[in-house]
């Protein structure tokens, strides 16, 4: 491919290359060819979808049918639930759970036959009907995706593609602004930091271009760390380009030339097409010297993380950027003013550069135009848990967790009941039933004592215990802490101490006094974010959940039946037979009683594991 | 290293590697006067983790010097870091997700279901080398929750009454190529 | 200047103060633990990590660290509201939550930092029973005890070996609860490239660094029949162990020092300073015969081990340059055990020195293959002055009412030149006086070299000894050290003569020495004790040591003679450690 050195031979590359996403894009005619698009995120990837394309390539290349027919793998479709997901256009037509062995009927039914493969179309819950078209589905009906635009539409590994969808005409048009009017156009569009703190971006560049400095640096920070958050890798995977653009555009507006991502190492395929992408952009001169002849040079480079959690604060990953620990250095002074090796930095999160281009495309005032007051634009979720629509999604700021949770997510898995939703992480709170209509942005999220964080959500069922749930994500947080100041590494090891007290039964009423004390001296007096919101998850269930804290401690007892120490397996004697299941399968051998005998647990033994439950057929064994 | 008995040719082994290293090492351009070169050392460490599969002193110290910085301050990265590891991992490396998707769906009872098979902890490796246990923080693919990763290899939604399948197919893998290359 | 209030008051300070700059010019003294700040050697210590200093600032969200939020115009600081001292206290409850409750035996006790916090803040119970840090304890180097179950996390350590001694020793170590400074791969320290200088024990203000314990020995060999215990006392130990009795820093205690070491039961109580003199006449010597030669050039002076041990790990190519002279411990040990010996007839077998250091290398040092003499040790136990005061104060002795007394003889005679030994520039000095008159055979009549002393890292001269220009450094701080040597090695500069010291300031500053804290006017209080010494003895010049002529007249013979070689040098050995450059 010839090199893009000027705008006019970038709208040529747009104009030739979009016609390869024609069908993709709706725009179809007589002669428009048969695509294969198969899902290509880790999820999907885990369950073989390279297995499938290439099985699906084989086919085509067995019938001779390279002209008409091609088969691609693509960015993450979101609907982890359903993977791996084969999309066909240009019927748009949604197959879900397809397996290798599925590749011959799909090839001969649909795309030599013309004939759908029914058993494979995603079926509604509710409705019982089969839907053939994504739009139509419930789970992507309500979503608008911005920053996921490019996800599951294009095939991530082959830029000609992005340039087909206007790609690379963002940073142009940045290009042909002021470093000044970039910052306006960026502050006007309300985009908001969205790993989790919420700072309006433009304000972050426009500081950051204020200092004077030699050198400065964009960095992306692509430390996706949150347990349970898989937002920034979908990005990543499916539309890489997106954000170098962003970088590249971000780096203009504050005088900078190099820009790094940081990006964990649990991420291989994720760094993979990213160092694609960067080698290919480099190999057109869209990154490098005197891009687009604007006199800007940008370049990319990638850092991989090593697996720890707290290197997603930024001033912890520009020390693991610098190659030392990934310690959070004080604040004052900012990155913005002194960062990666003392000069002015900006860290900006994947999520947030992937939605600079698209500000710039359509302008600040289209993108502001969705969203509420305060929180502009729209936000990618990982909506996981007990809902039965696991995967990601992305709506407008505003929609309420009701139609996020039970329209988007399906409803709560196996007919149980909602009890709570967790967002932001272990540095979040959960919000219970009575929250169900708070439209989600950054502030109302905050003023019932949650946050945004990057996206993660998970949804709780009435089976999962909430002070069980405060415990693991202090474990978490304890794990993570970088050991650094003396209330996270201590104070936050002591609660974790005493919550483990509470879910073991040793716990003491007045243990949730400390724990309360111990959560305002860690919150106030820790060095980093990390530290500061670790107590939010406790003070949260605190909140919402004392009747269950109450229950662990008073009662000695868990009310989701979840906290093995307190659970109690017995034996009904009227109901059972004497069969002996469950005292074969009792891993400790604390079942006593002979064939056709009623059989006893001995509760000083037992450990709670459960398999007598199992193991019975007659519910002669209860837990409680 | 523990082959002592393998004598000459771990020793090339050990020779080829330190050269794979060397190799690596000088396509960074580290030079020793900047006060910036050790941005690239979490790349190297993980590189020269994938040669020789972990990475004891000799290695650390080899790298320390390349960018000439002190022993110590290689060996305090390390130890920040998960990923990076001083110890050998055994040949199978276990890795059960704990993100809390996956823990929501019950992926601290496949923790230790594969800690009862295996007859080790979290974070121990199997006298005999073969299997190491660990649990992670998150791989990104909650919608296969609970998810089990094996050597690059992703299983999901694994149940409880799986693991032992699970382990039992890797023996069999590891008694065919042993058998294999006895044959060979 | 920047305008702000604290506590109601009004204060003005330099743009880039910090918030606890601001407070301490009001008097206000916020507690603080991890923050160190040390002028002259250049040592800053700022990680906020205790968050005992932390205050409340209007406007901001959390709290703030003092030591290191800048202070910005207009800015409302209050330090004592309720939400500030319920913090700093948790802080403290949790730090000692995790440390070991052992202060009645702790040899840190009544001069430990989190000590004193934790009575002055009147804390009373033990409110978490949690999970305690465990580590080995490494005494491995016999010089350096590590205890990291007293490692509170503040890094004053690792900044001092990485930042101004450049020794790199030291890091962070694991993530999490269990973190803690600690060793390459938590080695002993024997296995590391540390040079024992014991500035870091200086800087701790726990007892997780502090020098290996040989009080016991002391005791054991004073309580044996059959030994002769003899003792000696460097110069930089009379400047200052007066501290430890409630004196001012830099009075001179020597005559009461003699007088309370009497009242131990040593048999003979000599002056390490004799033996500085007697280095200075082998090693003028030595520096003589190589000017001549015009080799082997500059000359390193060799009496500080931890500097030594520097030179053979970091720099082991320029190890010839050393001079093959032993230390003044060294030589005063050795001359013990082989003239004092033979001329009082004891068989040097049953003889035990002990000497009185600044220092925590030298007992490293004594410890050494080759620092002996035709097979006896010359050194046999080193206490450090800290140590001294505990002995003597268990001895009843309290040096405020001890008498003047004098040291024994032979060994007990010394000159202005051999003090100044204890501060940095002072060997150089004592050297040049001594080589001036042998070299121009005339009288020195000046014999204040002032160029080479101060504070100043690194102080250079030259000088013209008859024609022939000598150009000299004196180094003090392995970092300046450092510095020094990459010059030499890369052969951007020339020198003749260099001294030089691993503690920043010379001995006054050893890692043995009473703790100073962040009162680094203490040490400048010692050395301008040790020139005010100086200036009041009748003899000024090595050579003219009355006691070391006789040495040379009775039995070496001349200097650099075969008898001085066999029992007064020694040869050090390069040992390339894991370090690099």
């Amino acid at each position: 491919m010839p090199e893009i050195r000027t705008d006019e031979q970038l709208i040529d590359a747009y104009n030739q290359f979009k016609g390869l996403l024609s069908s993709r894009l709706g725009t179809v005619t007589d002669d428009t060819n048969q695509l294969i698009l198969v899902c290509g995120g880790t999820g999907c990837h885990a369950s073989e979808s390279n297995l499938i394309v290439k099985l699906f390539s084989e086919q085509i290349a067995a019938h001779g049918m390279e002209d008409k027919i091609s088969a691609e793998i693509t960015g993450c479709f979101g609907f982890c639930e359903k993977g791996p997901i084969v999309k066909v256009y240009p019927e748009n037509v949604f197959y879900v759970h397809v397996k290798p062995s599925d590749v011959a009927e799909i090839f001969e039914e649909h795309l030599l036959k013309g004939q759908k493969v029914k058993r494979l179309l995603y079926e509604d819950p509710q409705l019982k009907e089969k839907i053939e078209t994504s739009e139509n589905i419930s789970f992507y009906s309500l979503q608008h995706r911005v920053a996921l635009r490019n996800c599951g539409l294009i095939n991530p590994e082959k830029i000609e593609e992005y340039l087909g969808v206007r790609g690379y005409q963002a940073l142009s048009r940045a290009l042909s602004m002021s470093q000044q009017e970039v910052i306006e156009e960026m502050k006007n569009s309300g985009l908001r930091g969205r790993g989790g703190a919420g700072f309006l971006t433009g304000r972050k560049w426009e500081f950051a271009n204020k200092y004077q400095s030699d050198e400065k640096f964009v960095i992306c920070n692509a430390d996706e760390g949150d347990p349970g958050a898989f937002m920034d890798r979908s990005i990543m995977e499916g539309d890489s380009h997106s954000v170098i653009e962003g970088m590249a555009i971000a780096g203009y507006a504050i005088g900078a030339s190099q820009g790094y991502v940081y990006i964990r190492a649990e991420y291989p395929l994720a760094v993979e097409r990213l160092q694609i992408a960067i080698d290919q952009a480099r190999q057109l001169g869209l990154l490098g010297k005197n891009i687009l002849q604007s006199g800007f040079d940008f370049d990319v480079s990638v850092r991989l993380g090593a697996g720890a959690f707290v290197c997603g604060e930024e001033t912890a990953l520009i020390h693991s950027l610098e190659g030392l620990r990934g310690e959070p250095f004080t604040k004052p002074p900012f990155p913005a003013e002194s960062g990666l090796w003392e000069k002015p930095t900006i860290v900006n999160n994947v999520e947030t550069l992937a939605n600079v281009p698209a500000v710039f495309l359509d302008g600040a005032e289209n993108f502001g135009a969705i969203g509420t007051k305060t929180s502009k634009g729209t936000k990618v979720f990982a909506l996981a848990g007990k809902v039965n629509n696991v995967g990601l999604v992305e709506v407008p700021m505003g929609t309420t967790l009701r139609e996020i949770i039970f329209h988007i997510g399906g409803g709560i898995k196996d007919g149980k009941e909602f009890k709570a939703a967790q967002t932001g992480g272990p540095s979040g709170g959960c919000l219970p039933a009575q929250f169900l209509d708070t439209p989600i942005d950054y502030e109302s999220l905050a003023s019932v004592g949650s946050m945004m964080g990057s996206g993660g959500m998970i949804i709780m069922s009435d089976h999962d215990c909430m002070v069980n749930l405060a415990r693991f994500y202090m474990d978490f947080i304890v794990e993570e802490s970088c050991g650094r100041c003396v209330p996270c590494r201590i104070g936050n090891k002591r609660m974790l101490e005493i919550l483990t007290e509470i879910t073991e039964g040793r716990g003491k009423i007045e243990d949730l006094r400390e724990l309360k004390t111990l959560a305002e001296t860690i919150m106030d007096t820790s060095l980093c974010g990390l530290g500061q919101t670790a107590p939010n998850p406790v003070l949260s269930t605190l909140k919402y959940f004392m009747d269950e804290y109450e229950a662990h401690i008073i009662d000695h007892r868990c009310p989701a039946g979840t906290c093995q120490h307190l659970l109690r397996y017995e034996i009904i004697p009227e109901k059972c037979i004497g069969c002996t299941s469950c005292a074969r399968g009792c891993p400790v051998n604390c079942i006593s009683g002979s064939v056709k005998q009623i059989h006893v647990i001995d509760q000083t033994k037992c450990i709670k594991c459960g398999a007598c439950l199992t193991r019975c057929k007659f519910n002669a064994v209860v837990r409680n | 290293m523990t082959n002592a008995n393998a004598g000459c040719k771990c020793q090339d082994e050990l020779k080829e590697k330190f050269q794979e290293l060397d190799q690596y090492l000088e396509g960074l351009h580290v030079d020793p006067k900047n006060p910036r070169r050790k941005d690239t050392l979490i790349n190297a460490l993980h590189h020269a983790q994938e040669i020789f599969g972990h990475l004891p002193e000799p290695v650390q110290i080899h790298i320390a010097k390349h960018y000439s910085i002190p022993h110590a301050d290689v060996s305090g990265v390390i130890s920040f870091y998960n990923y990076l590891t001083v110890e050998p991992k055994g040949k199978i490396q276990v890795n059960v997700c704990m993100g809390t998707a996956c823990y929501v769906n019950g992926a601290e009872k496949i923790l230790r279901e594969f800690e009862r098979v295996l007859e080790i902890k979290t974070g121990e490796v199997s006298p005999d080398g073969k299997f190491s246990i660990e649990s992670l923080r998150c791989v990104g693919a909650c919608g296969l929750a609970p998810v089990v990763t094996i050597n690059h290899k992703v299983y999901g939604k694994v149940k409880v009454s799986d693991v032992k399948d699970i382990i039992e197919s890797y023996l069999v893998e590891e008694t065919d190529q042993t058998m294999e290359a006895s044959n060979a | 200047m920047i305008n702000l209030t604290i506590d109601g008051q009004a204060v003005s300070v330099p743009e880039g103060s910090t918030i606890l700059e601001a407070a301490r010019q009001l008097n206000l003294d916020i507690p603080t633990l991890c923050y160190l700040k040390l002028e002259q050697s250049r040592y800053l210590n700022q990680v906020a990590s205790c968050r005992v200093c932390v205050v409340e600032v209007e406007g901001r969200r959390n709290l703030a660290p003092s030591c290191v939020t800048p202070v910005a115009e207009g800015m409302k600081v209050v330090t004592n509201s309720r939400r500030v001292l319920s913090s700093r206290r948790k802080n403290l409850e949790l730090i000692i939550s995790n440390h070991p409750f052992e202060c009645l035996i702790c040899a840190k006790s009544t001069d430990c930092e989190l000590q004193k916090l934790v009575w002055e803040f009147g804390l009373n119970k033990q409110r978490y029973q949690g999970e305690k840090s465990e580590f080995p304890i490494d005494m491995s180097s016999g010089a350096l005890k590590r205890d990291a179950t007293k490692c509170i996390m503040c890094r004053r350590c690792e900044t001092m070996c990485n930042s101004v001694q450049t020794v790199g020793a030291l890091t962070a170590f694991g993530r999490g609860f269990h973190t803690v400074v600690s060793t390459a791969e938590a080695k002993p320290l024997i296995e590391t490239s540390c040079t024992y200088c014991g500035q870091c024990v200086s800087v701790c203000p726990t007892a997780a660094l502090t020098g290996v314990g040989n009080i016991y020995d002391t005791w054991s060999a004073l309580f044996n029949p059959k030994k002769t215990v003899i003792v000696q006392v460097a110069p930089a130990v009379r400047v200052a162990i007066g501290e430890e009795f409630g004196m001012a820093p830099g009075e001179i205690v020597t005559g009461k020092l003699v007088a309370g070491l009497r009242r131990v039961g040593f048999d003979a109580i000599f002056d390490t300073t004799f033996g500085a003199d007697l280095t200075v006449v082998e090693e003028g010597h030595e520096i003589i015969e190589r000017l001549t030669k015009n080799e082997k050039l500059p000359i390193l002076t060799s009496c500080c081990p931890g500097w030594i041990n520097f030179l053979e790990y970091h720099f082991p190519k320029l190890n010839y340059m050393a001079s093959t002279c032993k230390s003044p411990q060294q030589m005063t040990g050795a001359v013990v055990k082989t003239y004092y010996a033979q001329k009082m007839g004891l068989n040097p077998e049953d003889i035990v020195v002990v000497s009185i250091m600044p220092c925590i290398a030298k007992k490293y040092e004594s410890k050494l293959p080759g620092e002996e003499a035709y097979g006896i040790r010359d050194v046999d136990v080193v206490l450090t002055t800290r140590e001294l005061a505990k002995i003597l104060k268990e001895s009843g002795v309290d040096l405020n009412h001890m008498p003047e007394e004098e040291f024994d003889n032979p060994l007990g005679q010394s000159t202005g030149a051999g003090v100044i030994f204890g501060g940095t520039g002072g060997v150089l000095e004592a050297a040049l006086r001594t080589v001036y008159e042998k070299v121009t055979g005339k009288t020195l009549e000046d014999v204040n070299f002032t160029e080479v002393r101060g504070l100043i890292g690194t102080r250079e001269a030259s000088f013209d000894l008859d024609g022939r220009i000598v150009r000299v450094a004196a180094v003090s701080g392995l970092g300046n050290t450092r510095k020094v040597l990459e010059k030499i090695e890369s052969g951007e500069e020339q020198y003749d003569i260099i001294e030089i010291m691993a503690c920043p300031g010379g001995c006054v500053n050893g890692g043995g020495q009473p703790y100073s804290k962040d009162r680094d006017d203490i040490v400048e209080q010692r050395i301008r004790a040790l020139y005010s010494i100086d200036r009041g003895q009748k003899i000024r010049k090595s050579h003219l040591n009355p006691s070391v002529q006789e040495l040379y007249q009775a039995y070496l013979g001349e200097a650099g003679s075969h008898k001085a070689h066999e029992i007064l040098h020694i040869v050090h050995h390069a040992e390339e450690k894991d370090c690099c450059n």
